[in-house]
């Protein structure tokens, strides 16, 4: 049974394509069939994440416009054999997505793996309501920070009025995804604590991935962070959530960078 | 003698008409009886209390047989107002009269009206119980009565109500309260963080409320035409 997962924010710059990216990585990495969808028609960059750019033909539009076959569009990653991309086109924008062009590909991957991750454009137009309309789940990342939370109050909001899901009377499950948690910062008050954000938004956790040097480097390397150095904080972090979603009970760890750096220094010295 | 003259009184006539169901009674006879009786099995009741009239012109009966039918009718319960389509001599004084002149005319729904069990409406509501948190951008507006929240009100939410404002959760967002000119209605929340509280008009921003109410269980109200907020406990 296909679940489709929403990954939105309402802000920008959170984090939803490096999370879309790590968590969906991560799954493919459980033994899961994956297919990340970049809905950011116009400013795409899930492919820049997961290293495919060069390889992209087709895209998302060309699919809903019937010019080419969903097999033709989806790209296989090459580190995951059941990880796979379906890209954004970047020379169109958001309207020309339909609702049944979205529609009918959000059912068609269905038949295909046993998870479709949307990556959801930032902001609350068109292209995040078409991202998040055949969602089964959410994934609501946010920053502890006033302004994000904030945002991600509206788009729970959205989620729970603007899909398929809610118009049907059900309840939408929805997660919260707090990236670039500094504990440090969040201990001397310059942050939002997770309680005040867990208070705020009064949806279940799904994990607390720490701001990390890693999660840049990963990108930059066109890798998911999972991938990248599956040990690094971050990594472990959403593959804990990874397995969060998939039904495992793991306990919520608070993730600090200091204890990394002191294992680094134990064990930075190897040998050759 | 204090014999008054009587008084006269005075016959008025008047006319008046009825709409009187016309039965047409054609041969064979019993088989007729037969449908009347399919009818009153349909329908027990249906002629009761109705005005009858027998139109004997598409048979040929002796005052006998007339008699006989009359009668059949009455077992059943159906009596028989007047006669229509015979000559009046020779008929049996019991008879109903013979009539003539009449009209036809459209004869309204009969049906005996199936009752119709409808839900009594629902009583008009005068609170609004909301059960999830109100969301940042979302606007409740009820002009009705009060409004409940059972969780918290986001930051850039917007509770709207003729009444007051109960909120259980934290109260982030904007409340206005008594809208309607209600400057009785209040607004309660258990934790007070809010961007703005009005009531009936009357209003105060987040740099209004003192420092020492935020986050505690408060209420505002109207005090002539300053607003008090003053905490719950």
């Amino acid at each position: 049974m296909a679940k489709v997962l929403v990954v939105t924010s309402g802000k920008g710059g959170v984090g939803k394509t490096t999370s879309t990216a790590a968590l969906g990585a991560a799954l493919a990495h459980q033994g899961e069939r994956v297919v990340v969808v970049d809905f950011d028609v116009g400013l795409r960059n899930l492919d820049l994440i997961m290293g495919a750019e060069r390889r992209v033909v087709f895209d998302l539009i060309n699919v809903a416009q019937g010019v080419a076959k969903l097999s033709q569009a989806l790209i296989r990653d090459k580190r995951l054999e059941s990880l796979w991309l379906l890209p954004a086109s970047q020379t169109r924008d958001k309207d020309a997505l339909t609702d049944e062009g979205v529609r009918d590909i959000i059912a068609d991957l269905r038949t295909r793996f046993d998870w479709v991750i949307c990556d959801s454009p930032a902001g609350i137009e068109r292209g995040a309501t078409l991202a998040m309309r055949y969602a089964d789940e959410a994934i609501v990342v946010t920053n502890p920070e006033v302004s994000s939370v904030r945002d991600a109050d509206r788009i729970i909001g959205m989620l729970d009025s603007k899909t398929v899901k809610a118009e049907a009377g059900e309840q939408m499950k929805k997660h919260v995804l707090i990236t670039r948690y500094d504990t440090g910062r969040a201990a001397r008050g310059e942050m939002l604590n997770i309680d005040d954000i867990l208070d705020i938004l009064a949806i279940p956790l799904l994990g607390i991935i720490p701001e990390s040097q890693d999660v840049l480097r990963a990108s930059n390397l066109g890798s998911p962070v999972t991938l990248n150095d599956a040990a690094s904080t971050p990594a472990r972090a959403y593959t804990d959530a990874a397995r969060r979603l998939n039904g495992e009970t793991i306990a919520m760890m608070v993730p600090t960078e200091q204890r990394r750096r002191f294992m680094d220094r134990l064990l930075g010295r190897r040998a050759a | 003698m204090d014999s008054k003259e009587p008084q006269r009184q005075l016959m008025r006539l008047r006319g008046r008409s009825y709409v009187a169901f016309v039965f047409s009674p054609i041969m064979p006879i019993v088989n007729w009886l037969d449908e009347i009786d399919a009818t009153l099995a349909r329908s027990p009741g249906f002629f009761i209390g109705r005005p009858i009239v027998l139109d004997l012109s598409a048979v040929d009966l002796s005052p006998h047989g007339i008699a006989h039918l009359v009668s059949n009718l009455e077992s059943r319960g159906i009596r028989v107002l007047g006669l229509e389509g015979v000559e009046a001599t020779g008929l049996d004084a019991g008879l109903p009269p013979v009539l003539n002149g009449g009209r036809g005319c459209v004869v309204e729904q009969v049906e005996p009206k199936r009752v119709e069990i409808q839900p009594p409406p629902p009583p008009p509501t005068s609170s609004l119980l909301l059960q999830n948190p109100v969301r940042s951008g979302q606007r409740i507006v009820f002009t009705e009565g009060d409004v409940t929240v059972l969780g918290s009100v986001g930051s850039g939410a917007e509770i709207v109500a003729g009444g007051s404002i109960h909120v259980y959760g934290t109260l982030r967002g904007r409340a206005m309260a008594g809208i309607n000119g209600n400057s009785a209605a209040r607004i309660y929340c258990q934790k007070i963080e809010a961007e703005l509280l009005a009531i009936d008009g009357y209003y105060q921003t987040a740099e209004d409320i003192g420092e020492t109410l935020r986050r505690r269980p408060a209420q505002a109200w109207l005090d002539g035409d300053v607003m008090r907020i003053t905490p719950l406990n």
